[in-house]
């Protein structure tokens, strides 16, 4: 057995990267703490990480505040809305351009490419949604996201990757092409389809900008605007709500408001093991170069 | 013959176009269509009147907009968050990455890059809300503070505080996920190089002067050049949630003022026309990039 050698290149390499993971790890240790602390405990300043004493009194608050179970059901609902959306539309539209023989598919990738690089910007696309009727609708938080150049190019690489003999020998069997789609290409495209799935969630999950733009109607609200107004401290913000935002988050006290972090983030750390299994494997450093 | 051969063609290429009918569809209506709502920059737009019959008032909301003092202190707020993102981030995902593959324990590896990766997936409003616990008026920081040195700090209220907290969240968030594009890069070196340095008796550093930083010039030099070109892009979510009215002097960038003025004051043309002098100039920008790395001998972004 080779021992290895360690240096003193290793040890301070290694001191360095643990101090790098601790400033990553102790603020989630923090908030689990707090979220179980009394609020005197915490707004005292009575512990940094260990509690003194432990209650579940905030998750006992969350989990019957209609707000917050509302929010969720609302989350819950554009995240599996998105990433269907995402997936259909990324995936034909990618497909279609992976055949060489398309006529017109350079022009296509090009009108894609480039939004890539320009956009209309915030207004113009509040207006188009605003147009659509789309003002208080869920639609509005999931269609706008629908897709992007980036999914596009890289899933599209995955389908050229596939060998081509596969779908002709399908052809001249007398498939269709939906049914060649469908029957030989998808279930070979499983890894690629679950890494955008699982990207897609995360992404629809913690959507939290075109939620406060496009919801007025706050009961249709999903978790990360909701949550935001919790954390929201005395003028976080500029608006007229903020007043508002920081005294409802005064009553709530520390344990509610880390608890809901918490809970905001948890479908996160629950799917990250499989999402880290994918993107590990560099399944998204396709090249976009066409 | 040719009748049914060009037939069997239609025949066979109709699907592909229904396929790409939702997404071409999808990319018209929320990419194309807003480019075209960038005219309303050159009108008077009143949602009242309707996007065809506003008037047309050519260069002045441009003309509006650069006259004012608000323009100068935006290029200033946004470029100098810019600025500092390259400065600080930038090299500390390449110094991240470089640790990490110099680091010769793979479960330890494994486990730090398990952690450095995991913050990027978080929502900026956990982050926030991470950022509040800590830095707050009773976050755990002015705790210590006080505990320790008897004062305390407010951080999230304050022009002083905002561009280092905000350079710090994006290192938590980012640092460890932007290593992967370097990780990918030094997964390509031929071990061969570091064997040969040994045998010339090199140390770790010496290797990486001049075998692993070498090996990444192309990746960093298009990654500099990618920054460099979305200079004056923010990272809007994090300042929309960490500006305030206390900080807005130095928090208020591009993004963040076509938001105020036109979502918050409706004045949606005036608002248009700043948003639309960003695009253009990101567009300019983001080509020049790709023109000098393609001088500099490099593949170019595109």
């Amino acid at each position: 057995m080779k021992l290895k050698r360690i240096s003193a290149f290793d040890g301070l390499n290694v001191l360095l990267l643990i101090l790098f993971s601790l400033t990553i790890i102790l603020p989630f240790l923090y908030i689990i703490a707090v979220s179980f602390s009394p609020p005197s405990e915490s707004l005292a300043g009575n512990f940094y990480l260990i509690p003194k004493r432990l209650t579940l009194a905030a998750y006992e608050y969350l989990l019957q505040a209609p707000t917050f179970l509302r929010s969720i059901r609302n989350s819950v609902v554009i995240t599996a809305l998105g990433t269907c959306v995402n997936l259909i539309i990324s995936i034909t539209l990618a497909y279609a351009l992976s055949k060489k023989f398309v006529p017109g598919r350079r022009i296509i990738l090009l009108f894609i490419f480039f939004t890539m690089i320009f956009h209309g910007g915030l207004i113009p696309n509040y207006l188009v949604v605003k147009n659509l009727g789309l003002i208080d609708s869920l639609w509005a938080v999931v269609l706008p996201a629908a897709s992007s150049a980036f999914n596009i190019m890289v899933i599209r690489t995955f389908f050229q990757g596939l060998p081509e003999s596969l779908d002709e020998a399908a052809r001249i069997d007398g498939a269709g092409e939906f049914r060649i789609l469908f029957s030989i290409v998808l279930p070979l495209s499983k890894p690629i389809i679950a890494t955008f799935a699982l990207f897609f969630m995360v992404q629809y999950w913690n959507e939290f900008f075109s939620a406060i733009i496009y919801l007025n109607d706050t009961t249709r609200w999903p978790i990360q605007p909701l949550l935001r107004q919790m954390v929201a401290i005395g003028s976080s913000n500029i608006s007229s709500e903020a007043a508002l935002d920081a005294s409802l988050a005064a009553q709530l006290g520390p344990n509610v408001q880390n608890a809901a972090i918490l809970l905001a983030m948890l479908p996160i750390i629950a799917v990250y093991p499989f999402l880290q299994k994918y993107f590990a494997k560099g399944a998204l450093l396709g090249s976009i170069k066409e | 013959m040719t009748g049914l051969l060009r037939l069997n063609h239609i025949k066979r290429l109709w699907p592909f176009y229904l396929l790409a009918a939702p997404g071409i569809l999808y990319f018209i209506v929320f990419h194309y269509v807003p480019m075209w709502g960038l005219l309303l920059a050159f009108k008077d737009f009143s949602p009242f009147i309707g996007i065809w019959d506003s008037p047309w008032v050519g260069l002045e909301h441009f003309r509006d907009f650069f006259s004012t003092n608000d323009f100068w202190l935006l290029l200033k707020n946004t470029l100098l968050l810019s600025f500092y993102n390259l400065i600080v981030f930038f090299p500390v995902t390449i110094l991240l990455a470089i640790m990490l593959s110099e680091l010769r324990f793979s479960l330890f590896k494994r486990v730090s890059q398990t952690i450095v990766y995991l913050p990027h997936f978080l929502s900026w409003v956990v982050i926030y809300g991470i950022t509040i616990s800590f830095f707050g008026p009773s976050g755990v920081i002015n705790h210590v503070l006080e505990d320790w040195f008897g004062g305390s700090a407010n951080f999230l209220i304050s022009n002083d505080w905002f561009r280092p907290l905000v350079v710090f969240q994006a290192i938590w968030k980012d640092a460890g996920w932007g290593t992967i594009i370097f990780l990918a890069a030094l997964a390509g070196i031929n071990p061969e190089l570091y064997e040969a340095a040994k045998v010339d008796g090199a140390n770790r550093f010496q290797n990486i002067w001049h075998i692993t930083l070498p090996s990444l010039k192309s990746t960093i030099v298009i990654l500099l050049l990618l920054r460099l070109g979305s200079s004056l892009d923010s990272n809007f979510m994090q300042i929309f949630l960490m500006t305030n009215s206390l900080n807005l002097d130095v928090s208020n960038v591009f993004d963040l003022y076509v938001y105020h003025v036109g979502l918050e004051q409706f004045n949606y043309s005036f608002g248009i026309t700043v948003g639309m002098f960003k695009s253009v100039v990101s567009l300019i920008l983001v080509l020049a990039a790709n023109y000098a790395a393609r001088w500099m001998g490099e593949d170019g972004i595109f």
